[in-house]
């Protein structure tokens, strides 16, 4: 298969960065995306040009890494399926494709298509976690969980913070990403006794952090890889209400 | 091709009743007192179930922890792609588990390659680290009742393997990842992502810091600690088609080897029998398809060699289901090892299926037929979704097929009982180390071993180390050299600007080690290898080409210093494949086979831990007696 492709480079967060335009031919349909990249750099090599920096691991859909908006779609044109996991046969013969690097004020680029996704561990950092330090857990089955909530519980816990749904957001908010952490851990009786905490805590980071606020568009769980439903934003505003209401004023 | 030295011995080792044995250890280790703690600092190198979970709980102890990533975050190391399930001798189906068997399985699925003493202690560990996941919120599957559930993996026969769907990696990954955001949050732990150990420092005999690259900037920075912790993941992309990270890299512990840490059996490597075909020459890595599919799926070839009707067309009496008529008592749930071998033996006698009959099916319409469409997609929904995605076939309707891949790697560098390699303060834990396989790793026990070795193991044995601690400042002499060299590395690399990409290279010798030191070896083949490696060498560093500059993000000089210490690797894989003319679990020699085509080993000169010391013109083999007292080496049979 022949393509035209239009990638964004730029050196480094200082340089202003621009659309390059490549031809490429002899692409099989059975690529992935990430491997018929693979063949532009290298050949881009034996040219003499530096090859295109884009980030990747372990190419099974999982580790988050990836990520690129082609065609101005958050990991391409396929529902639930990250950048390595889209293969050329889901593009037809000479079509044009625009690669471009997510696009948000909290994810600056660092060269190429490559981004600064550090915001989202911050998130994390600033609570998204049950405190249960090494060696004082009780029996796993002291506590029962109905297979619902475990479900559900594990529905956000799939989220594999690429961070998409802020690409795709016309506010760049992170409210996705923060809702399936505070889901996953307020659905389990293990999570309740930092459940409103955690949510108010890393909503306020993620403000701070330069995120954008959420106004329902829905573009987020459109784009996500693993379909972490609109829900999990609901029930994170439901969480943060509720501790305004029932933890002291913060100042 | 190498020189022997002196017989080594795990000085740490503790004797008595074989269940006592970790109790008595962890009274005989000294401690740190809270004050001191405080005073000292751990290097920790990688950010997996390993040393996701040491980093945490170090900190949790209240060292001072130093924790580095090459990737952007620390949630992304490979672990993350585990699928199937953590096994844990918990007993809750009372189906006859107990922390016996589960130390007898893995010794036996190991084919009597490892020690007693460690893996007991991780049969032992295992039912401590469900109870830590829990607490944590990892969110395993469950039944109605609100109870664990758990499934059965090759190379057992009671169901002992917790899981949650088919991310379990994933989800254990985030309870450690969590655990350490928590202690970052704390400042407690100083994250380092982006940021690739080039090399260790050792002064005055202890491992004492590291040389590290900022991938970002391309900054050289040196690091200094107390102790250092290397969590570093396998090297199975020395054969670069592998169903490891793009990322994932033998330099860490290839640079300990160079400064004196031993590598234990290097050539025991493991091909998982699941994984997706190769589609062609373009492929980049490759993808596993968990064995908990083995659980429902039943693995089959046309009896007809070069039969190339669909599958669909096979009568079932036309179709041979070669590991239940192989394997009766285990059927399809042999160990990886002897599935794997199967696989390849019957598609070299022509009955594979797919692009160049490099391929078995494994089929699910028994298993929908029995238990619905619906049940069977609670189960492996997200794998069926990844297969269909890869292949662009539906499995649902058409069966799998699936062909052995390069996928762990039981040896590492030599560690004791205390996980401390041969330069003291220079503990290896995880895939990183050799510790608990032996020669083949049985399902769903890399997950366990990696938070054993992290959350429970490291945490207790280093205190004994560090209570010599805290040491004074290393001599700026000792960093500046290996800072130096570093650099000079780096310069070199770059200056080659030759015709050939990393990739290019890194290919080639993928090529050389598969067909030569992969599933079955042979003298002759390795003889060939060992004379290509070499040469490859030469041609890495007169051809490799490396654009750009070292000042900043540059993917192409990351890659190509990975390569050069693979081929080095690989030289030593070779070698020990070489010297051990037995066969054992993963390494298949053909020379050495029984008259059904089994593994043969052959106790009274191999068992033994071969751990090889780095020499520049040779390497030195050191070995480990393996002492058997509890249980009987035996010829493994799962039929």
């Amino acid at each position: 298969m022949k393509f035209t492709l239009r990638v964004w480079r730029q050196d480094n967060q200082f340089d202003k960065g621009r659309l390059v335009m490549y031809v490429v031919d002899d692409i099989s349909p059975d690529m992935s995306f990430l491997e018929m990249l693979d063949v532009l750099n290298e050949r881009l090599i034996k040219d003499g040009e530096e090859p295109i920096a884009f980030d990747h691991d372990c190419r099974e859909g999982i580790c988050g890494m990836c990520g690129l908006m082609i065609n101005g779609n958050a990991h391409g044109p396929n529902k639930l399926t990250t950048t390595c996991q889209l293969h050329m046969r889901s593009f037809s013969e000479n079509e044009a494709i625009t690669i471009e690097p997510w696009r948000a004020k909290p994810f600056p680029v660092i060269k190429d298509l490559v981004v600064d996704r550090s915001s989202f561990d911050r998130i994390i950092e600033s609570g998204g976690y049950i405190s249960a330090p090494t060696g004082s857990a009780p029996d796993a089955h002291a506590v029962p969980v109905s297979k619902a909530d475990a479900d559900n519980a594990f529905e956000a816990a799939a989220c594999i913070g690429c961070g998409a749904c802020v690409a795709a957001c016309p506010n760049g908010s992170g409210m996705l990403f923060t809702a399936a952490k505070t889901t996953h851990l307020g659905l389990l009786p293990q999570g309740q006794p930092e459940r409103l905490t955690r949510a108010l805590d890393m909503v306020e980071t993620h403000d701070d952090l330069g995120f954008g606020g959420c106004t329902n568009s829905g573009e987020c769980t459109a784009v996500c890889p693993k379909g972490i439903p609109l829900e999990a934003i609901g029930r994170l505003n439901r969480d943060v209400l509720k501790a305004a209401t029932k933890l002291p004023a913060r100042h | 091709m190498y020189t022997e030295g002196a017989p080594i011995v795990d000085g740490k080792r503790p004797d008595g009743p074989l269940d006592e044995r970790w109790e008595k250890r962890r009274f005989s280790a000294r401690l740190v007192n809270p004050a001191n703690k405080r005073k000292m600092t751990v290097i920790v190198v990688g950010t997996g179930l390993a040393g996701g979970s040491a980093a945490a709980t170090l900190a949790e102890l209240g060292y001072n922890v130093l924790s580095f990533c090459y990737q952007d975050s620390p949630r992304r190391a490979h672990s993350i792609a585990a699928q199937g399930g953590i096994n844990a001798a918990k007993n809750y189906r009372n189906d006859g588990d107990s922390v016996f068997r589960l130390f007898y399985d893995t010794i036996k699925g190991g084919d009597f390659r490892a020690r007693e003493s460690n893996v007991h202690r991780l049969a032992e560990v295992s039912v401590e680290i469900i109870d830590q996941c829990v607490a944590q919120g990892v969110p395993f599957a469950r039944e109605y009742g609100g109870l664990l559930d758990t499934r059965s993996f090759g190379g057992a026969q009671v169901s002992r393997t917790f899981y949650a769907r088919g991310q379990t990696g994933q989800q254990l990954l985030l309870g450690a990842y969590q655990a350490l955001a928590r202690q970052i949050n704390a400042g407690r732990v100083k994250m380092h992502p982006r940021t690739e150990m080039l090399d260790l420092i050792v002064d005055d005999g202890r491992a004492r810091g590291i040389v590290a690259r900022d991938l970002v900037t391309g900054d050289i920075e040196t690091y200094t600690a107390d102790a250092v912790v290397l969590a570093t993941g396998g090297y199975g992309n020395t054969f670069y088609l592998s169903t490891n990270a793009k990322g994932s890299n033998a330099t860490a512990i290839w640079r300990a080897h160079k400064r004196g840490a031993l590598f234990a059996n290097p050539c025991y490597t493991q091909i998982h029998p699941t994984c997706i075909p190769v589609s062609g020459a373009h492929q980049s890595k490759l993808t596993l398809m968990s064995e908990s599919l083995r659980n429902d799926g039943r693995v089959w070839v046309p009896k007809a060699p070069k039969d190339n009707r669909a599958p669909h067309m096979i009568p079932e009496d036309e179709r041979d289901y070669y590991l239940e008529r192989m394997y009766p008592s285990f059927g399809n749930l042999v160990p990886r090892d002897i599935a794997s071998r199967a696989a390849k033996n019957i598609c070299d006698t022509g009955h594979g299926v797919g692009p160049g009959g490099l391929g078995v099916y494994l089929d699910f319409s028994d298993a929908i037929e029995r238990l619905g469409r619906d049940a069977v997609e609670a189960k492996y929904g997200n794998l069926f979704e990844m297969y269909a995605q890869i292949t662009g076939e539906n499995p649902y309707k058409v069966p799998m097929r699936i062909y052995p891949a390069v996928h762990y790697t039981m040896g590492g560098l030599w560690v004791d009982y205390d996980l401390q390699s041969t330069i003291p303060g220079l503990f290896v834990i995880g895939e990183a180390n050799f510790s608990d396989h032996g020669a083949n790793r049985l399902g769903a026990s890399a997950l366990m071993q990696g938070l054993a070795d992290g959350y429970f193991i490291l945490p207790n044995t280093i205190g004994d180390y560090l209570a010599d601690g805290p040491f004074p400042p290393v001599s700026q002499q000792a960093i500046t050299s290996v800072e130096q060299e570093v650099v000079d590395r780096v310069v070199r690399i770059l200056a080659v600007d030759g015709d050939r990409s990393p990739d290019d290279i890194h290919r080639e010798l993928g090529q050389l080690m598969w067909d030569y030191c992969g599933m079955e070896r042979s003298e002759e083949g390795l003889r060939k290898a060992l004379e290509a490696i070499p040469a490859l060498r030469k041609e890495f560093w007169q051809r490799v080409r490396v654009l750009g500059t070292g000042d900043g993000l540059n993917q192409s000089l990351e890659k190509a210093g990975r390569v050069a210490d693979f081929i080095d690797l690989a030289e030593l894989m070779v070698i020990d494949a070489l010297h051990r003319t037995e066969s054992c679990g993963g390494h298949f020699r053909a020379e050495s086979q029984t008259e059904d085509g089994e593994a043969l080993r052959d106790d009274e000169n191999f068992s033994y831990v071969a751990a090889w010391e780095y020499g520049p013109q040779q390497p030195v083999l050191h070995r480990e007696e393996l002492l058997f007292e509890n249980v009987t080496p035996s010829q493994r049979s799962y039929k």
